[in-house]
């Protein structure tokens, strides 16, 4: 009777070991247990999956050949102001392409001069081509990988950061292969508004705005919508150089948004990677504006620009859009602007944390984007547990009915899956998703097949006129390998699904096989244990 | 003892060829199924196809013609919806060749705030797959679908001999086939989850095969006097209670799934559903069947019988 006894106390530890792994998943159970056992434990039990809690599932990419573009754009623009130290003179400085810079040159005989300097400043730049007053500048390939390489590392930092400022309990933001970034961000309350945190370049730039008389034709007010048809009317008409950007006005009285054009130069005087620091404050009408303040160069820069343009309007323009046109009254030497436009408290604030985190070095790409909205999750999880108890109570009765006392053991079996499920899952940290809460249902209809199947030689050996005791043994034995087979069929296609399924799916694939190797295990340890205690009694007859 | 099915003799084997036609045209559905995933049309869900959904709940329930016009009037007209009146929601698709750059979802959301601005809703959820993330979710579908083939096809191998491998492989296709054509047939979408059921009914199929092979192979060790078409009836009817109440009770688990599950599970469900129930049936007048029909069957089956 010893067998009888280990096996009986086996199971009890099994299932006091699964309850105490479950707890983690029980704030309010969890929290009352003494410090001693919390220590042991996991702190965190079974997680919900973004479908039952909520949040943002992103998958983006890094737009490499632009991030390359925007490295060279900026090293043009100080190859410009170089030769202008310098006082050569050039009719042009321009970026072809996305890696290559040409410089036309007014004097040929410059061009000697250029190229020693040239070398010694921007030694990653190779001499392409020299023709004449044309000088053609390549970007070695080496630092164009390495530009592509630090624009990932820039774009996840600066993410982290964006998202850090945010406020996002447990985000997971996880680079991807090459040039892919993976962001979850689970229970996040206003989904619309954290994407467009993520995904705002942040290019801040500062352009003065150009004076020709083309400028005068240009309509007051435009249709939010007829932008681009504005742009092409002026096709031909603008000075070189130049550009048409707008700037979204919202009617205080009813809400309706226009815009409005502004001629500005296209380089711009200042960028905004030379910002320090960028807070909400309040501006002159006690509207939410933001105040930023300039590093020292920027501070420097700002001051050069501003004393140069006295009187003049400067676009404050953020990713391409006009934010506000002030005019620059007096010469700014403290390093500090404000950026004012038709702000809500919001927007102001999430403009702030953008600047403050910097600017992606890249636009970045949405490739997925799964939104899961705290209300299906709330419905989802109670439809979940409705569905589990009303299946978990057919079953109970099924069972009952159709093999009466042997029935409720099985019955107990059962339980005790539920329960192993829960510590195996809890213990494993694992993700607990819709489909996986589907899978649970799942293995409690197919759990209790072991014992129907068990159950079934039984009658049929009692049927024969085998004593109890012995139709309950060839009952178990014979049983054996076809339950084995079932579940290791079931267990082959689970495991496939493990490896190639994604977040949901694989949760599915957790429950269901946990719960069919749970299974096994019950059903010859657990319900055979029951089954030899009952047959010390010498039974005549079995209720099955 | 209660018994759903008593001592029973039905004559399965006698049945046989109106089993194989049924079977046969559902089989057939089920190729052109295949063919027409294949090919591209049939109806893929986003995960595989790219694009867009976005569930929509509202506070009062909104016809789902109204908002098919709403949406058309803005430039949606492919725009494919379901509704689930009881719960008030309504799911919105848009499959076509659309980069997520066109932001379908921000659209979608608008063109309900524009037009019915005296109902209320809560975006449930929103969905927007690239091409690119697509391809990949189906590359690794079919990884996994080889993957759970292979390992069937082994342990089929492994623990049966040759026919009743043959016999038992045919009719996991078979299952799984018929579900597809349903499917197809009834223009529902086939989307990641619909494959995980289809894979998971697939391993669950063998299981009821197995239970009525197990039992043939035990009589024909046994008995050598009757024929083979007698000792496999006798042997199915020997299960017939079990292969019966193993699949009530995953029934009796399935259909709160299906009923009360929530959409998000409800073609899921239903999938294993119906493939459960066809698995009894296929292991019975499918595999069972097609023992016989191997050529030389009477004489190798008994001579060997293992």
């Amino acid at each position: 009777m010893k067998k009888l006894r280990g096996r009986f106390l086996l199971l009890l530890v099994v299932t006091v070991v699964s309850c105490i792994l479950a707890l983690p998943s029980f704030p309010g159970l969890y929290q009352s247990l003494p410090d001693g056992v919390k220590s042991v434990l996991s702190h965190q039990g079974l997680s919900l999956g973004l479908d039952l809690q909520g949040g943002i599932h992103l998958v983006l990419e890094v737009e490499e050949e632009r991030a390359v573009e925007i490295a060279v754009d900026r090293l043009r623009k100080s190859m410009e102001d170089l030769l202008e130290e310098k006082a050569i003179a050039v009719d042009g400085v321009s970026r072809e392409g996305s890696n290559s810079i040409s410089i036309d040159l007014q004097n040929e005989s410059d061009a000697e001069e250029v190229q020693t300097l040239l070398s010694d400043a921007f030694p990653n730049f190779v001499l392409q081509e020299h023709s004449g007053t044309r000088l053609e500048y390549e970007l070695s390939s080496d630092d164009v990988q390495r530009i592509k390489t630090s624009a990932i590392n820039q774009a996840l930092e600066t993410i982290r950061n964006r998202i850090d400022q945010f406020g996002v309990a447990e985000p997971l933001i996880q680079r991807l292969g090459v040039n892919q970034i993976a962001i979850q961000l689970p229970g996040v309350q206003d989904p619309q508004r954290a994407k467009d945190l993520i995904q705002k370049t942040a290019l801040l730039e500062f352009k003065m705005l150009h004076e020709s008389k083309v400028a005068l034709d240009l309509p007051p007010r435009v249709e939010k919508g007829q932008e681009e048809t504005v742009r092409q009317e002026f096709e031909g008409k603008v000075p070189e150089g130049s550009e048409i950007l707008f700037e979204t006005v919202e009617e205080s009285l009813d809400g309706s948004k226009y815009s409005i054009p502004y001629l500005v130069k296209k380089d711009a005087d200042l960028i905004g990677d030379l910002l320090q620091d960028a807070r909400v404050t309040m501006g002159d009408f006690n509207e939410p504006a933001v105040s930023v303040t300039f590093d020292s160069k920027g501070a420097r820069e700002f001051d050069l620009v501003t004393a140069a343009n006295v009187g003049k309007r400067m676009a404050i323009v953020l990713d391409g859009k006009v934010y506000s046109a002030p005019t620059i009254n007096e010469r700014i030497s403290g390093g500090r602007a404000v950026i004012s436009g038709t702000f809500t408290t919001d927007e102001a604030n999430d403009l702030a944390v953008v600047l403050r985190a910097g600017a992606l070095p890249a636009p970045l790409k949405t490739l997925q984007d799964l939104t899961v909205g705290p209300s299906l999750g709330k419905d989802s999880i109670e439809k979940g547990l409705r569905t589990t108890l009303i299946a978990g109570a057919l079953v109970l009765i099924f069972m009952i009915v159709y093999y009466r006392l042997s029935g409720l053991i099985a019955n107990v079996a059962l339980f005790l899956n539920l329960v192993g499920l829960l510590g195996a899952l809890s213990g494993l940290n694992a993700t607990l998703t819709l489909p996986g809460i589907a899978g649970i249902i799942l293995t409690m209809g197919m759990g209790v097949d072991s014992n129907v199947l068990i159950f079934e030689r039984i009658r049929e050996e009692l049927r024969l006129g085998r004593p109890v005791r012995l139709a309950v043994d060839a009952g178990f034995e014979k049983a054996f390998l076809t339950i084995v087979d079932a579940h290791v069929t079931t267990l082959i296609t689970g495991l496939a699904l493990f490896l190639f399924g994604t977040g949901p799916i694989k949760g599915f694939a957790v429950t269901l096989c946990l719960g069919i190797g749970i299974n096994l295990f019950t059903a010859f340890v657990g319900t055979k244990v029951v089954f030899d205690f009952l047959n010390r009694r010498k039974l005549e007859t079995l209720s099955i | 003892m209660m018994e759903i099915v008593g001592k029973t003799s039905v004559d399965f084997m006698g049945k046989r060829n109106v089993a194989f036609a049924v079977s046969g045209v559902l089989v057939f559905l089920g190729i052109v199924a295949v063919i027409g995933i294949m090919a591209g049309w049939a109806n893929l869900g986003i995960d595989f196809a790219g694009g867009t959904a976005v569930q929509l709940k509202f506070d009062q329930p909104l016809g789902i013609e109204e908002a098919r016009n709403a949406l058309q009037a803005h430039g949606l007209s492919e725009a494919e919806l379901q509704e689930f009146p009881q719960d008030q929601k309504l799911l919105i698709r848009v499959k076509t060749e659309t980069t997520i750059e066109d932001e379908i979802s921000k659209q979608i959301i608008e063109v309900f705030q524009e037009e019915f601005p005296n109902h209320g809703f809560v975006v449930d959820s929103s969905t927007s797959i690239g091409p690119t993330i697509g391809k990949k979710l189906q590359e690794d579908a079919l990884i996994a679908i080889v993957l759970s083939l292979v390992g069937i096809i082994l342990y089929i191998a492994v623990r049966f001999e040759f026919r009743f491998g043959v016999a038992a492989a045919i009719a996991t296709f078979h299952d799984v086939l018929v579900v597809l054509g349903v499917y197809f047939l009834l223009d529902k979408e086939i989307t990641l989850l619909v494959v995980t059921a289809l894979l998971t009914l697939a391993g669950y199929s063998l299981t009821d095969t197995v239970i009525v092979f197990d039992r043939i192979r035990e009589n024909l060790r046994r008995r050598r006097r009757e024929t083979v078409s007698d000792i496999i009836n006798n042997g199915i009817n020997q299960v017939l209670s079990r292969t019966l109440v193993t699949t009530l009770t995953v029934v009796l688990v399935l259909v709160p799934l299906t009923l009360w599950g929530g959409e998000v599970l409800h073609d899921f469900s239903l999938a294993l559903l119906i493939g459960v129930l066809v698995g009894t049936y296929s292991s019975i007048f499918v595999a069972s069947p097609l023992l016989l029909l191997w050529p030389g069957a009477e004489g190798k089956l008994l001579s060997r019988g293992k």
